[in-house]
């Protein structure tokens, strides 16, 4: 259910920094769009309560809301305290957003998916809009009047026929000694009242971030700290046999060497163990480092080479798979086919390597533990580190900081149990930090992945038969290594939720095994299965002859929407968390092919689609559905005779529902083109004998200030409810631009990074 | 024990001359807007000012450093706001952030050169400041912003 309660009075509030006056607590359970529900009948009514957002105005009026969201750089610690703000009618300048601590007490705070507009919209309207209406309430008492005559106004409430007004701190006490109305007896505001929602807004931070006073995890510092860097076997899986510290123990500054112990595999979120330096500044411990002497017992992927593996999964992917969708009949179709068209796609390892390296401070006192740790994911903190020290998670305190880029990397804590486990040990405060070496060589990589597509156009150039095979290890694999298909989860990330209208479709999986560390990133296996599929679409349109737009509108055909559960898919379908987070409103979210349509013909309206271009110059389109919003995207490529791609401009349409910042929407998306044009262009992660073959900057290359693009974003503008923002701009850019390079130059990139040698006039 | 003037004030540092310029200031000084990112000067995180010049703090030992003025970001602007600071504002340029403090010193740097760059010049100053939120665009943005008012 979902309750507001009036914790003014209780003790539990101590130490949260909230002050005095009138304090809130929500508890949020599932909502359907634009309303929180009332009391849900299908949970005990005798369940605690507990309260996950906190809001709290003194009497001096200040507003505190507390942001339990890890806030990486979309923007969610300015975002969802303004949707309150709104709702609560105050003014944006008495509010104060405090940083929560990573406690169970706010809930889920696991910042990933995409999901924390569309998860906290709604709860965090329904407690500005409570707490409104019980100051609402309190003026009235005092004036004598009915509430229906007291309206809030920018902090205060005022009392329109006779003008009287009073400032929201003077009302704070004694709102404070009131019950918070039902959840159903809660006003929320018309749109058309919403003063900030859908206003472009700056963050909080900004003035902190350029004047370089904003604190990431790597800038904590705690009285009696030492700097700790960690030696780490080259191979995934491997262990220390043997080492020798004694030339380490004579660098100035170092103090001691500390073995920590590798974590049989699967690793999961636990260290991978190894040998560190424990110094006086973070300098000399990785020069201590360097000094180690270690023999290692490299385990069972000494062997591991990037190249063998893809051939075999480049195989698997030519060979039947399980099927995981089938509809109609799609070798029948195929063989009846007037134009058959098969393409083999490949998209190799990738690094997050977001900007501030994993680090984290931890200061172990008697039996528990203090933490500061940029991380996506406090619960897991608390759970790994408990697990890896013995201890009770009520022994942990998780201090959350900000986070230099996250990408899904520090939604695992092997970091922060690292710096747990060696405070323990060493009995003082330790940071570690990584360096940028251990961040490429170590990292939860994104997954490789193969693929195998095939279709059958008719006379008519339509469509008639489909057919995906994807090959990729699992990320489940870093848990449970015999894992090797693909979860419902994973496949819905552009595979069994194609939503084109061909009538025989089969969706297959391949079955790998894996020899990586890997994880989430950014738009998961979005990135090579709409690389895959929008680039095979574009394939399809120029094998039936048509404008790739005309021929992707004919594709989506009448606007529909695709319940895939109703389908019958052999594998189950959780659509982005929506299923099992919110079960109420998965309604509002099955994939709608007019929606898809809808940011095709914006993008195509505002690119200068169809208009002519200088020769190895082109223009390229794809469209896809993830994290619950549609984007498409044009790109316009320039290919020297040299090979080398240029992207003067991309324009990307997104249909994300409603938007709370569209300042911030638009950075995500100027920000997903970035990244996926590094992944398109250039990430690649090789192994040789166990070892990554990329270590930094100089070998694993990104996206940098001269390729980018004029980035223009337009908004689809509806009543559906929010969808995600961050990652969805992600997977249609890259096939856009590869698209965009077969228009220039007649050439097929079927395989990443794109290779200029092979784009030679 | 090198002696190195930082935002004006004159430090003298307890450790080994040939410490990265970024680990003194870092850890021992303690000023923590110069970041860390790749330890090779392959990304810009660390950049501070050397006489006015655009440097890698990570690779400038201390040595290098001594008898030089040091400005990192937070004495960018005595008490105000400089002009590509409040171009960063309003532009919106951040995301994450982490790594504005070395794009704005490296901006700063560009500017004091080259009142009026061209885009070119932009690419070849900002090149070796990477963003991986992908700031890129309003990062130029907001250079020729501050350069109409310089």
């Amino acid at each position: 259910m979902t309750g507001i309660i009036n914790l003014s009075q209780r003790q539990l509030l101590k130490g949260l920094g909230l002050g005095s006056g009138l304090v809130l607590g929500v508890h949020i359970g599932t909502h359907k769009f634009p309303f929180g529900e009332a009391a849900d009948a299908a949970e005990p009514a005798d369940q605690q309560f507990r309260p996950n957002v906190f809001l709290a105005i003194d009497e001096t009026g200040l507003v505190t809301i507390v942001a339990s969201r890890a806030e990486m750089g979309t923007g969610i610690k300015t975002d969802l305290p303004l949707v309150l703000a709104d709702e609560l009618d105050a003014d944006w300048r008495r509010v104060k957003i405090v940083q929560s601590r990573g406690d169970p007490k706010y809930g889920d705070q696991n910042t990933d998916g995409s999901r924390s507009t569309w998860q906290f919209f709604g709860p965090m309207r329904l407690a500005g809009a409570t707490a409104r209406q019980m100051l609402e309430t309190a003026a009235s008492q005092i004036w004598e009047v009915p509430v229906g005559e007291c309206r809030a106004q920018n902090g205060f409430i005022v009392h329109a026929s006779s003008g009287r007004k009073f400032a929201f701190g003077d009302l704070a006490t004694l709102a404070a000694t009131m019950p918070a109305p039902p959840t159903d007896r809660v006003r929320l505001k018309d749109r058309t009242e919403w003063r900030y929602i859908g206003k472009p807004h700056p963050i909080v931070d900004l003035d902190d971030i350029v004047h370089g006073r904003a604190i990431y995890g790597i800038d904590v510092v705690v009285p009696g700290m030492k700097y700790a860097s960690i030696e780490r076997c080259p191979v995934y899986g491997g262990k220390v046999k043997s080492f020798d510290p004694k030339a380490a123990l004579v660098v100035a500054g170092v103090e001691r060497i500390i073995e920590i112990p590798a974590t049989p595999m699967p690793t999961g979120f636990k260290p991978l163990g190894g040998v560190a330096v424990i110094a006086n500044n973070t300098w000399s411990a990785q020069q201590g480092r360097q000094r180690l002497r270690i023999e290692w017992d490299y385990g069972p992927n000494a062997g591991f080479d990037s190249t063998i593996y893809r051939a075999e999964l480049e195989a698997t992917a030519r060979q039947p798979g399980k099927v995981v969708r089938n509809e109609g009949n799609f070798d029948g179709a195929l063989g009846a086919a007037a134009k058959r068209v098969s393409a083999d796609y490949f998209v190799p390892t990738l690094a997050h390597a977001q900007m501030e390296v994993p680090n984290a401070v931890a200061h172990w006192v008697a039996s528990s533990c203090e933490i500061w740790a940029p991380t996506q994911n406090p619960a897991q903190v608390r759970q790994t580190v408990a697990e890896v020290l013995s201890v009770n998670e009520a022994d942990l305190t998780v201090n959350m900081t900000l986070l230099g880029g996250g990408f899904g990397r520090k939604s695992k804590p092997d970091y922060v149990a690292e710096a747990a486990l060696l405070s323990r040990m060493a009995g003082v405060p330790i940071k570690v930090t990584w360096t940028r070496e251990d961040d490429i060589e170590h990292d939860y990589y994104h997954a490789v992945c193969a693929q195998h597509l095939e279709a059958g156009v008719d006379r008519d150039g339509h469509a008639t038969a489909w057919l995906l095979r994807t090959v990729f290890p699992p990320i489940e694999a870093t848990f449970q290594p015999h894992i090797v298909y693909g979860s419902g989860g994973e496949l819905g990330q552009g595979v069994i939720d194609m939503p084109y209208d061909i009538p025989n479709v089969r969706c297959e999986n391949g079955a790998a095994a894996n020899h990586a560390r890997i994880g989430w990133y950014r738009s998961v296996y979005n990135i090579p299965h709409a690389f895959a599929v929008c680039s095979f679409v574009d394939e399809l349109a120029a094998a039936a002859g048509k404008d790739p737009v005309e021929f992707l509108r004919e594709l989506l055909g009448s606007p529909r929407t695709l319940d895939l559960k109703a389908l019958g898919l052999l594998v189950d379908y959780p659509n982005y968390g929506v299923d099992q987070l919110a079960p109420k409103i998965a309604d509002d979210y099955l994939i709608d092919t007019g929606r898809l349509r809808g940011v095709v013909d914006l993008v195509a309206a505002n690119s200068n689609w169809g208009q002519p271009l200088a020769p190895r110059q082109g223009r390229g389109i794809a469209v896809h559905r993830s994290f619950l919003s549609y984007v498409a995207v044009v790109a316009q490529v320039a290919v020297g005779n040299d090979g080398e791609v240029t992207i003067p401009r991309l324009d990307m349409a997104i249909d994300c529902g409603l938007v709370v910042n569209p300042d911030r929407v638009r950075a995500q998306l100027e920000g997903a083109a970035i990244m996926a044009i590094g992944n398109t262009l250039y990430g690649n992660i090789t192994f040789k004998q166990g070892r990554a073959q990329q270590s930094n900057f100089n070998d694993y290359l990104v996206a940098r200030t001269d390729i980018t693009p004029e980035t223009h974003v337009y908004f689809a503008e509806n009543d559906h409810p929010p969808g995600g923002v961050g990652e969805p701009g992600v997977p249609p850019t890259g096939p856009a631009i590869c698209n965009a390079i077969y228009a220039a130059t007649g050439k097929r990139i079927r395989s990443l990074p794109v290779d200029p040698k092979l784009l030679k006039a | 024990m090198p002696q190195i003037k930082i935002n004006g004030v004159q430090h003298n540092i307890d450790a080994n001359p040939q410490m990265p310029l970024l680990w003194a200031v870092r850890d021992i000084v303690g000023l923590t807007g110069a970041k860390f990112g790749c330890g090779i000067g392959a990304c810009g995180a660390c950049t501070v000012h050397m006489d006015g010049q655009a440097v890698r703090s990570c690779l400038t030992p201390l040595a290098d450093a001594q008898g030089h003025e040091i400005v990192t970001i937070e004495g960018l602007s005595a008490g105000g706001m400089h002009p590509v600071q409040r171009a960063w504002v309003a532009n919106n340029v951040p995301q994450c952030g982490y790594c504005q403090p070395g794009q704005i010193m490296q901006a700063a740097a560009l500017l004091k050169q080259t009142p009026k760059p061209t885009d070119r010049q932009i690419t070849d100053a900002m090149s070796g400041n990477i963003c991986r939120c992908g700031t890129y665009q309003r990062i130029r943005q907001a250079i020729k912003s501050a350069a109409e008012g310089v």
